[in-house]
C-alpha cells in the first residue's frame, strides 16, 4: 500500500505513529496500575501519574557509576525506546499498516527482543551485582520464553500462508480469529508476553526483594526515564501484536464505506482489544506471586514448550487437511 | 559463573532492619554465609537500670515495635514474682487479650511480607488491610495502636468497658472470615505453594540443636510453646491448643502462624466472654527485695526471656533481655545453605526477624571505627572479669 510521503510522515510521527504511540503507552500504563491498584484495595495513580513520573525522572540528576562505560550506558536505554517504537510501526492500528511487507512479523519479533537484550547489556555494563545478576536472569528467561513465544506467533503465519502482520490480520477477516482456531497459542502468546514484560509471575530480571532491582539498580535520571517508557511502549506493542495476530486487529470482516468510518470503527477495534489483552495481563499480574528462574526453566520448558509444540503439529494437521493455507 | 560475594545490607529492599548478610554464591546457588546483625545496638539494657520500676515499663515497652506487650509483660511478670504480688484475673484476662491481639496483628503483618518477598502483593495489600481490624481493637482498649503501656507492675491501667466488649465481639467474626480466606489462599495459590514448600528446611534435630524458638521451632515438629509449658498470665485457664507442623520449611511456618491466628482468635473471644469481674490491679511496693529471677513468655516470634537481678532498690541491678529472634539466627545460616539467592528473603523472613530488638553487643575499636568479633571464651572471660570488678566495689 502506497501513500503520500506527507500522509506517511503523519504516520509515523503523529496518529497512528509515535504521538499517539506514546500517549497511549502512558495511558494503558495508567490503566494498568490503576486496574491493580483496585484489585488489590487501593486508590491507585491519578490519570496523568506515568507521564508525571517520565517528566521528572528526565529532570533528575544521572549518575554514572565508577569505571561505567558511559557511551554504551547511554546509548543502550536509546536503541531499546527505538527497536520498540519501530516495532509499532508494522502493527496495524487503523487498517493495514502502510510499512507492511512479507516477513514484517519476524522484524517485529526481532525488534521487541532488543529491549532484554538492552538490559542485560544495561545489567553486565552497571558493574553492579545485583545488576550483573539481574542481567543474567533477563537473558536466561529470554531462553526460555523466547522459543515457545517465538513459535506460537509464528503459527498464525503458518495458517494464513503470509509473514506480513497485516495480512494475517486480514485473513481473519474473512475467516475467523486466530484465537478460535489456536487457543494454546494465543495463551502461549499472552504468557510470553507477560514474560517479556517482566511482570509477575516473571518479574525474576527486576526482583525487588530479592536482588533491588536488577539491571535497573544503577540506572538514574533519564536513562532510567527512557527505559521505564521502552516497556510501557513495549506493551502496547506486544498487545497490539497480540491483537492482531489472534483477535483479527482492527480489520473488520465487513467494508464499511465511507472509508473514515471503516478507519474510526477498526481504531475502535484496535483500543478494545488491547485493554481487554491489558485487563488479562494486569489480572495475571495482580494474582500471582513471583516464581523463581529455575522453576520457570521446568514449567517453559516442560509444559510452554511442549504446549506450542502440540499446536505446531495441529496447525500443520489441519493444514494438510487444507484448513487454511 | 565464578563464586561471588553477594552483599545483603545493611541497607536492602528485603530488609526492613539493619542486618548484613555476606552470601557467597556460585550462579544462584548460595554455597556460604556470613552474617554481621549487631547494627541498632541502643543500650536499652543500661538504660533500663536507670529508672525505677515505673519508668521503666514504657521503655521496655520500646524495645521492639511489635512485641512490646510483650516485652512489658515479661518485665512486670518477673518484677510481680519477686515482690511475691497476687495479680487479679480480671487483670490477667486484659493481659491475655492484648497479648493475643499482638501476636494476631504480628503474624498477620508476617503473613503480608512473606507475600511481598515472593512478589504476591495483592495478600501483602489485603492483609494489611485486615490487620487494621486488629489494630483498631488494640486502640480501643488500650489507646495506642502500637507501644500500648497498659502495663504496670501489680496490674493493668485501663479496664476494659461492657460497651468496648461487645463491639469487641462483634468485630471478631469479620476477622476469622478474613483469616480463613488467607488459609484457602496460603493452601492454594500456585506461585505461593511453589515459593514456600521444601524451602529452608529445617529437621527436628537441627531446630533442636541451633535453640529455635516459637513458630520456627514448631514448624520442624518441636512441640514447645511457653503459654502451655511455663503457664503465665491467664493461658492456664483458657482452653487452647498449640499449633505444630512436621514439614519444617517455609510453607511449614507459614501454616503454623495461621493456624496461630485462629488459635489467638478463640482464646480473645473466650477471654471476652468469661472476663472475671473484680480489681484490675493491686498497689505494688516500691522497692524490690534482692533477687534474681528468669522471666519467660512467649512472644509471636518465640520464646522471649528477660533475666532480671534485684538489689533492694526501685530499679534493676541488671536486666537481659534474650529475644526470639536471637535464638532463630543462628538456623538461618544453617537453612539458606544449598538454596537459591532467590530463595534468602524468603527464608530470612520465614523466622519474622526482629533485627532492632537484637542487637545486645558492640564490640568497637578504640576509636570507634571498626566493629570487632568475640569468640565465646572470650566473652565468658569478660564477663567473669566484669562481675569480679563489681563485686569489689
Amino acid at each position: 500500500m502506497l501513500m503520500d510521503p506527507l500522509l506517511l510522515a503523519v504516520y509515523i510521527l503523529i496518529f497512528p505513529g509515535f504521538l499517539f504511540l506514546l500517549a497511549y503507552a502512558f495511558f494503558l500504563q495508567y490503566l494498568d496500575r490503576k486496574i491493580a491498584a483496585r484489585m488489590q484495595q487501593r486508590v491507585g495513580p491519578p490519570l496523568l501519574q506515568p507521564f508525571a513520573d517520565f517528566i521528572k525522572m528526565l529532570g533528575k540528576e544521572v549518575i554514572d557509576p565508577a569505571g561505567v562505560d558511559r557511551m554504551a550506558f547511554d546509548a543502550a536505554p536509546v536503541v531499546a525506546l527505538a527497536a520498540a517504537m519501530t516495532a509499532f510501526l508494522y502493527i496495524p492500528v487503523v487498517g493495514e499498516s502502510p510499512f507492511a511487507f512479507q516477513g514484517d512479523l519476524v522484524l517485529v519479533l526481532y525488534l521487541l527482543t532488543l529491549p532484554t537484550i538492552a538490559l542485560f547489556l544495561l545489567g553486565w555494563l552497571s558493574r553492579n551485582v545485583f545488576s550483573s545478576v539481574g542481567g543474567v536472569r533477563a537473558v536466561t528467561m529470554l531462553f526460555i520464553y523466547e522459543v515457545p513465544f517465538f513459535l506460537a506467533l509464528l503459527m498464525p503465519a503458518l495458517m494464513a500462508g503470509s509473514w506480513s502482520i497485516s495480512e494475517i490480520a486480514a485473513w481473519q477477516g474473512k475467516h475467523t480469529w486466530f484465537a478460535l482456531f489456536q487457543p494454546i497459542g494465543f495463551v502461549v502468546g499472552l504468557i510470553g508476553l507477560q514474560a517479556k514484560l517482566e511482570r509477575q509471575p516473571f518479574d525474576i530480571p527486576e526482583a525487588e526483594t530479592e536482588i533491588v532491582a536488577g539491571p535497573w539498580t544503577e540506572l538514574t535520571g533519564r536513562r532510567l526515564a527512557l527505559m521505564h517508557l521502552t516497556m510501557h511502549v513495549a506493551l502496547v506493542a506486544g498487545s497490539g501484536l497480540i491483537a492482531a495476530l489472534f483477535l483479527g486487529g482492527p480489520l473488520l470482516p465487513w467494508t464499511i464505506s465511507p472509508p473514515w468510518l471503516s478507519w474510526i470503527a477498526g481504531f475502535a477495534m484496535f483500543l478494545g482489544k488491547t485493554l481487554a489483552i491489558l485487563l488479562i495481563l494486569a489480572s495475571i499480574k495482580v494474582a500471582m506471586g513471583r516464581i523463581r528462574i529455575d522453576q520457570l526453566n521446568d514449567i517453559g520448558w516442560k509444559y510452554l514448550a511442549s504446549a506450542t509444540i502440540l499446536q505446531v503439529a495441529i496447525v500443520l494437521l489441519m493444514g494438510s487437511r487444507g484448513v487454511g493455507i | 559463573m565464578p563464586q561471588v560475594i553477594l552483599p545483603i545490607g545493611p541497607q536492602h529492599p528485603a530488609l526492613k532492619e539493619p542486618v548484613n548478610f555476606k552470601v557467597i554464591v556460585d550462579g544462584e546457588t548460595i554455597v556460604g554465609l556470613e552474617l554481621d546483625v549487631s547494627y541498632t545496638h541502643r543500650g536499652i539494657e543500661k538504660a533500663a537500670e536507670q529508672r525505677d520500676f515505673i519508668r521503666v515499663v514504657p521503655l521496655l515497652e520500646r524495645v521492639c515495635g511489635i512485641c512490646s506487650h510483650a516485652h512489658g509483660t515479661a518485665f512486670v511478670m518477673g518484677i510481680e514474682e519477686v515482690m511475691q504480688l497476687e495479680i487479679p484475673p480480671r487483670a490477667q484476662y486484659i493481659r491475655t487479650i492484648v497479648a493475643e491481639l499482638e501476636r494476631m496483628h504480628s503474624h498477620i503483618l508476617w503473613l503480608g511480607v512473606a507475600a511481598h518477598v515472593v512478589g504476591f502483593n495483592t495478600l501483602f495489600m489485603w492483609t494489611w488491610r485486615d490487620r487494621e481490624t486488629t489494630q483498631d481493637l488494640l486502640e480501643e482498649m488500650t489507646g495506642n495502636r502500637m507501644n500500648y503501656g497498659i502495663n504496670e507492675v501489680g496490674g493493668v491501667r485501663r479496664d476494659l468497658t461492657p460497651g468496648q466488649i461487645t463491639s469487641a465481639l462483634s468485630r471478631l467474626p469479620k476477622l476469622e472470615e478474613q483469616i480463613a480466606k488467607y488459609v484457602d489462599m496460603v493452601m492454594n495459590q500456585e506461585t505461593m505453594l511453589l515459593r514456600f514448600r521444601g524451602i529452608g528446611k529445617l529437621s527436628k534435630a537441627e531446630a533442636l540443636k541451633y535453640g529455635t524458638v516459637g513458630p520456627t521451632a514448631r514448624a520442624s515438629g518441636v512441640d514447645y510453646d511457653i503459654r502451655r509449658d511455663d503457664p503465665y498470665i491467664a493461658y492456664s485457664e483458657i482452653p487452647w491448643k498449640v499449633v505444630t507442623d512436621t514439614s519444617g520449611d517455609v510453607f511449614g511456618r507459614t501454616l503454623v502462624r495461621i493456624g496461630e491466628l485462629q488459635e489467638s482468635l478463640g482464646i480473645i473471644r473466650y477471654c471476652l466472654e468469661h472476663l472475671p469481674e473484680g480489681q484490675i490491679g493491686v498497689p505494688a511496693p516500691k522497692v524490690a527485695p534482692v533477687a534474681e529471677i528468669l522471666s519467660r513468655y512467649e512472644a509471636p516470634r518465640g520464646e522471649l526471656v528477660h533475666f532480671i537481678r534485684t538489689n533492694n532498690t526501685d530499679r534493676v541491678e541488671r536486666i537481659d533481655i534474650r529475644t526470639p529472634t536471637l535464638a532463630n539466627w543462628t538456623s538461618v545460616t544453617v537453612s539458606l545453605v544449598n538454596q537459591n539467592i532467590a530463595d534468602i528473603p524468603v527464608i530470612v523472613a520465614a523466622i519474622d526477624p526482629c533485627l532492632s530488638c537484637t542487637s545486645r553487643i558492640t564490640i568497637l575499636s578504640e576509636r570507634g571505627r571498626k566493629t570487632a568479633e568475640m569468640t565465646w571464651d572470650q566473652l565468658s572471660e569478660y564477663g567473669r572479669k566484669s562481675s569480679r570488678e563489681r563485686d569489689r566495689c
